[in-house]
């Protein structure tokens, strides 16, 4: 847009050939963008303003703002969005150091044995959320779970504990699994920006007498800023988004609701209710509005730092 | 003075290897627990005691997998048919043979994956190129709203989506699973990404040689932006395998659900058999465990590249 001035040299013939060349390469792609990525985005924009249904029987109507006012009243949703924001709060910040302290410690390793780590790390993402989900569940299993086999055999505890089914742990099972599945990409951004560091910069601090801290703190960390922030923002949406964990261990219950299964649950389960759409989107928006608003904030303070 | 602080810093060293092990450990041991026991016997399933190592190695969980369910091996339907029917069925006009219903599901996730993956390179190999060194007129629009759809949970469109798609009479089809993943725009932005590096002078070069556009970017640019198509394939692939909620959503009944959907089921269903579970697991995860380690190269590429100015 605004580099339009800085081409002035162009003709307008070449302006043109340009223009539909562009277009035509672009157009397989804007196809399926602007179809199922761009209409859905207002297609729940629209339908949140209305108390649109999933059998669509009665007529639609425009009910305004009020799905907005009704969330704001809905207890199932605040505590779902109190779960939500937990999960963001602990997991975001602990998958940044652990994975910074991982890379840390593996960049400077032999290539093989770097790319085992890195694979290693990666598992638990390629393996799949259903994969990875139904083992957990297994693991913290009541009876035969390996986790209540092992502390019990050790004489940790005296009793089994039911971990997804007490709302005391249950919370926490959630994101100790979301937290294994999201570690493996910021380990790879880190150890490429690790190994992209000014390697000048490092030497010349070290001559200067620089402890290893100092170097670190004061070199590497400013130098990564831009990767720990993409990191911090896939981070944050991922864990917002947090919803096959929900859905194969606990439905909702235990104190596990999150803001992605109440949607879920709202559009496809309240079947005697046929299916809140126009609810299910508002609360989309919603969600929508928090990940915009913390990935801004996110971005102002790097900038500042 | 000196030397303690050199016996403290090997100390570290020595601490943080033995945590990486251990950590290491932690992250294989699920991987290991589900093909473990996916070959373990009832008895060590349901045993008090951790069993570490399957007391024998059984098929039966497999067998109890493949007898749960079946379906046609493949349907081919005439596009669009389920709108003309009359009872919202697609009309089929090749039916395989009755199989297990795990192989169907192996097949529609497959095929759906590697769909979805061709379709992507494609398209955003196209676009990326263009947005990289096209200077057409509302080219910066276009980007800014690539990355904002970036920025938003995918996971929020998938309501709508569903409505669009039924509209469309596309629900239940593997098709509303491709069109989504293809349409999601990273694809785009890391094309772009890849294509900046192209020098300005051999595209102006072939153009100056009367090179045609599409053969300039078939000869010159797709050579070139390589690495960046093995990247998204991957990343594509894995990712379309994966995407548990919008299969979920879109896709209702068995015969054309995917190899993830499958066990999510069987779990709903049978949530005491983990060994019937951790056979359907094995089935979901180790074909594309076996895919990324092949490729690995690639895909620690197409995530950094990603993140560049991301």
């Amino acid at each position: 847009m605004a580099n339009k001035a800085s081409k002035p040299t162009m003709s307008r013939a070449l302006q043109r050939r340009e223009d539909v060349a562009g277009y035509l390469f672009m157009l397989p792609s804007l196809i399926f963008f602007l179809g199922f990525v761009v209409i859905p985005m207002f297609i729940c924009i629209g339908y949140s303003l209305t108390d649109a249904t999933m059998h669509q029987k009665a007529a639609t109507a425009f009910v305004g703002f009020s799905n907005f006012g009704k969330l704001l009243g809905d207890e199932v949703f605040l505590e779902a969005l109190k779960n939500t924001f937990i999960i963001v709060i602990v997991s975001v910040p602990a998958v940044a150091a652990f994975s910074l302290w991982v890379s840390s410690a593996i960049y400077k390793l032999k290539g093989p044995v770097l790319s085992a780590f890195r694979c290693i790390f990666y598992l638990p993402v390629v393996t799949g959320s259903v994969a990875v989900t139904v083992v957990w569940k297994w693991m913290f299993d009541n009876y035969t779970g390996i986790i209540n086999t092992v502390l019990s055999g050790a004489g940790l505890i005296e009793k089994n504990i039911n971990f997804l089914g007490d709302s005391r742990y249950a919370l926490w099972c959630i994101i100790l699994i979301l937290f294994t599945t999201s570690v493996g990409q910021p380990i790879v951004l880190y150890v490429s920006a690790l190994g992209n560091v000014d390697q000048s910069l490092v030497e010349a601090a070290q001559v200067d007498g620089a402890t290893n801290f100092q170097v670190f703190w004061k070199i590497k960390w400013p130098q990564m800023m831009p990767t720990t922030l993409y990191i911090l923002v896939i981070t944050t949406i991922n864990s917002f988004q947090c919803f096959a964990l929900i859905q194969l261990l606990t439905q909702g219950g235990s104190g596990t609701n999150t803001v992605m299964y109440y949607i879920y649950y709202t559009a496809f389960k309240l079947t005697e209710q046929a299916g809140h759409f126009g609810y299910a989107n508002a609360m989309g928006v919603v969600l929508a509005v928090f990940i915009a608003i913390l990935s801004a904030v996110q971005f102002k303070l790097a900038k500042e730092k | 003075m000196k030397t303690s602080d050199q016996t403290l810093r090997r100390l570290y060293k020595v601490l943080s290897v033995l945590i990486l092990i251990l950590l290491a450990f932690l992250f294989i041991f699920p991987l290991y627990w589900i093909v473990t026991g996916a070959f373990k016997p009832a008895t060590d399933i349901y045993a008090m005691k951790p069993v570490w190592w399957p007391s024998e190695f059984t098929g039966e969980n497999f067998v109890k997998l493949l007898n749960k369910r079946s379906a046609p091996l493949f349907q081919l339907a005439i596009p669009f048919s389920a709108q003309f029917s009359g009872t919202g069925e697609p009309v089929y006009f090749l039916t395989g043979p009755t199989v297990p219903a795990a192989f169907r599901w192996l097949i529609n996730t497959v095929f759906m994956a590697v769909t979805a993956m061709i379709l992507t390179c494609i398209t955003a190999s196209m676009a990326g190129y263009a947005l990289a060194k096209k200077r057409f007129r509302g080219r910066g629009i276009l980007f800014s709203l690539i990355i904002c759809a970036m920025a938003l949970p995918k996971q929020v469109i998938l309501i709508p989506l569903l409505k669009e798609m039924s509209a469309l009479g596309m629900m239940n089809t593997l098709w509303a699973v491709i069109f989504p993943t293809v349409g999601w725009p990273f694809g785009v932005f890391l094309m772009k990404q890849f294509s900046e590096s192209i020098p300005g002078e051999i595209l102006e070069a072939a153009r100056v040689d009367g090179s045609s556009e599409i053969r300039t970017f078939a000869t010159i640019v797709v050579p070139m932006v390589k690495p960046g198509i093995g990247a998204l394939a991957i990343f594509t692939f894995i990712n379309s395998w994966n995407d548990y909620f919008l299969q979920l959503i879109m896709l209702t009944s068995g015969a054309n659900y995917t190899m993830p959907l499958g066990v999510a089921t069987l779990q709903a269903e049978t949530s005491v058999d983990m060994g019937l579970l951790m056979a359907g697991a094995s089935l979901a995860a180790l074909p594309i465990i076996i895919v990324f380690l092949i490729f690995q190269k690639y895909f620690t590429q197409g995530i950094t590249m990603g993140a560049v100015k991301g």
